[in-house]
């Protein structure tokens, strides 16, 4: 018997959109699906978890994420129920707790995968900054598993059925760091790796107060704000927002590059967005060859009516 | 203190990659860097060493022959030592964190292990994580701030939305940088000099058999590599602005249904 195991992500109260690609996921293995949620009271996620067998919840005084504490706690759940995969998603805290489960139980990891293979055991994920995709094997008693959000359809709504509730506690081991504080950003940004919908600016911005009309557009469209490397260098953007090698890979249905010329390193970070729209002044911009939709114009002139016309249909 | 940068040498991000036997990249003319976080780190514990003239900085490698070239880089930028593990290349992420491991234990007296929070080539964000469990010492990744006090660090992780944890712990420990770590995010040049300089650094060769690292078999195996499906190549909305924004909005909604 091997059964399949979701770490649910939650942020504050908040039940993250990707806990439903994972749960999706997990689901279309024919196998078992056994939620897995630090939290005192789950009531509040009854529909999440209609037509998921069983939830593993995990009652704990303290409310942050532990990361020592919630990995042997982790471990400990999937030799006792059998959870031979283990999925979560590639977030900021997925890629710290899942590879601390992965020392935990000695099992094999892949991060921000893309595809999984239940039955062979192999996933893919994008390597080389997305230039390449591998196929890998894992091997092992253990197969960790973190996917790419916005990849995996999200859970159908399953049954009326509710799931079997197994309480639990943590297992009590020496957090080797102790998180003192959580310091929230000022603004309440839309986080850049999980949004659907980004709104990019580059260079062509031209300075740090324009970007407020790409955040006038995000408002319309519930959309992130990111940016490229020169406009982070110059001070227009914030560091969390850049896009790209080295900043964030996102991957959202919709992304839209404003004053941004696609220089490889930029859009190794955002190619795998399912719709990529460009616009910039320079009909030769690189952009547009990578772009679905291209729109050759002054993007002072083009920013605002895109946000007449959504504003329009939405 | 002694300060570790571990580094790892990675295909130059323009680099045009071609596969091999179906799972290896060709690595004829490729040009090899280092990888752009452990770049960034490594400026990082450069300047910690400015302002505290007690630290040193040694930089750390797993790799072929050829990572010779990125660890010269590193001296050139100032780092003062270099250890060079020589391994055949695609070892599994356990192994190079062991064999890390194990060096630095060899060393004995290490404070702060700096390490990138993923190296661009498999993008995996574990050597890190197998590299604290091995010496059995506190890890955060995903660092963006950075501050020492007496035998202790506070560091600043980024989570979700520009969010961070504020995280106390003591040393040794490693942290996983990102960019924009304490607000460095260009790597300094190499000078002249310090080129000049980095050539006559001996770097300390250990192959990875002394370290005595068991050859287990690795639990993660590459089976196939291939490029990505080619997206379609774009269209440009023709027409004056009004208009073609208005075809734009259109066609996201009808066309591609992403509204
Ligand atoms: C190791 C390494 C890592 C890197 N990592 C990243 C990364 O993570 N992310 C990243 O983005 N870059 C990264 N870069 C930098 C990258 O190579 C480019 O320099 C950068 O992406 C360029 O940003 P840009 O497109 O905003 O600027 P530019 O290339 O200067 O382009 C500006 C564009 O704006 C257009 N424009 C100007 N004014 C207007 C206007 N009024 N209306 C419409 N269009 C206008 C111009 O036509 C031009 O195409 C990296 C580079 C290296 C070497
Ligand atoms: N072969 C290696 N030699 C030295 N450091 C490495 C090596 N591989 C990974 N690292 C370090 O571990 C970090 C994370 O790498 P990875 O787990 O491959 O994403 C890198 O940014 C490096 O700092």
């Amino acid at each position: 018997m091997s059964n399949v195991g979701v770490y649910i992500e939650l942020r504050g109260d908040e039940f993250k959109k990707a806990n439903r690609e994972a749960l999706g996921l997990a689901r279309s293995s024919g196998k078992d699906v056994y939620a897995i949620i630090f939290a005192r009271d789950i009531s509040a996620y009854e529909n999440e978890f209609k037509g998921i067998p069983k939830v593993i919840q995990i009652k704990n005084e303290n409310l942050t994420y532990q990361p020592d504490v919630y990995a042997a706690t982790i471990a400990n759940i999937m030799k006792e129920h059998q959870l031979n995969d283990l999925l979560g998603v590639a977030s900021a805290q997925g890629k710290d707790l899942f590879p601390r489960i992965a020392a935990n139980t000695d099992g094999s990891i892949i991060n921000d995968c893309i595809a999984v293979d239940f039955d062979n055991h192999t996933v893919k994920k994008p390597v080389y900054a997305g230039k390449l995709i591998s196929t890998f094997k894992l091997s092992g008693e253990f197969r960790i598993i973190t996917i790419r959000p916005n990849v995996f359809p999200v859970k159908e709504k399953g049954s009326d059925n509710q799931p079997e509730v197994i309480e639990t506690g943590i297992v009590k081991v020496e957090e080797k760091l102790k998180i003192i504080d959580v310091i929230k950003s000022e603004t309440k940004k839309v986080d850049l790796t999980e949004a659907e919908i980004i709104i990019s600016g580059g260079r062509g911005m031209k300075a740090k107060e324009n970007f407020k009309i790409l955040q006038e557009v995000a408002e319309v469209l519930n959309a992130g704000v990111g940016a490229s490397r020169a406009a982070v260098d110059s001070d227009y953007a914030t560091p969390d927002m850049q896009v790209g090698q080295t900043g964030k890979v996102v991957n959202p249905k919709l992304y839209i590059a404003c004053g941004i010329s696609g220089a490889i390193q930029h859009f190794v970070g955002m190619k795998t967005s399912k719709v990529i729209v460009a616009i910039n002044k320079d009909p030769e911009a690189p952009i547009f060859k990578k772009a679905n939709y291209g729109i050759v114009a002054d993007l002072f002139k083009a920013v605002p009516l895109l946000k007449e016309e959504l504003q329009k249909i939405l | 203190m002694n300060i570790y940068v571990c580094i790892k040498q990675v295909p130059d991000t323009e680099a045009v990659l071609n596969i091999k036997e179906g799972k290896f990249i060709n690595e004829e003319n490729i040009k090899w860097i280092i990888s752009p976080y452990d770049e960034i780190v490594l400026e990082f514990a450069l300047q910690l060493k400015e302002k505290n003239s007690d630290f040193k900085v040694t930089l750390i490698t797993v790799g072929p022959p050829r990572a010779e070239s990125t660890i010269r880089s590193g001296l050139a930028m100032g780092a003062e030592n270099a250890i060079h593990i020589e391994a055949s290349d695609y070892l599994d992420h356990k192994t190079i964190a062991k064999a890390l491991a194990q060096a630095l234990k060899n060393e004995g007296d290490f404070g702060v292990i700096f390490t990138g929070k993923q190296a661009i080539d498999d993008d995996a964000s574990l050597t890190h994580i197998y590299l604290a469990q091995s010496l059995e010492i506190p890890v955060v990744t995903n660092v963006i701030g950075f501050q020492m006090e007496a035998e202790k660090v506070i560091v600043e992780r980024e989570i979700d939305q520009g969010a961070r944890e504020k995280i106390e712990m003591s040393i040794p420990c490693v942290i996983a940088a990102t960019k924009g770590i304490n607000d460095v995010n260009e790597p300094r040049y190499a000078t002249l000099m310090g080129i000049m300089k980095a050539k006559k650094i001996p770097i300390k060769k250990i192959s990875i058999q002394d370290l005595g690292i068991e050859g287990a078999t690795p639990t993660v195996t590459t089976e196939k590599l291939e490029a990505p499906p080619e997206k379609p190549s774009g269209r440009i909305i023709e027409g004056e602005v009004t208009e073609s924004i208005k075809e734009l909005v259109r066609l996201l909604k009808d066309e591609a249904k992403v509204l």
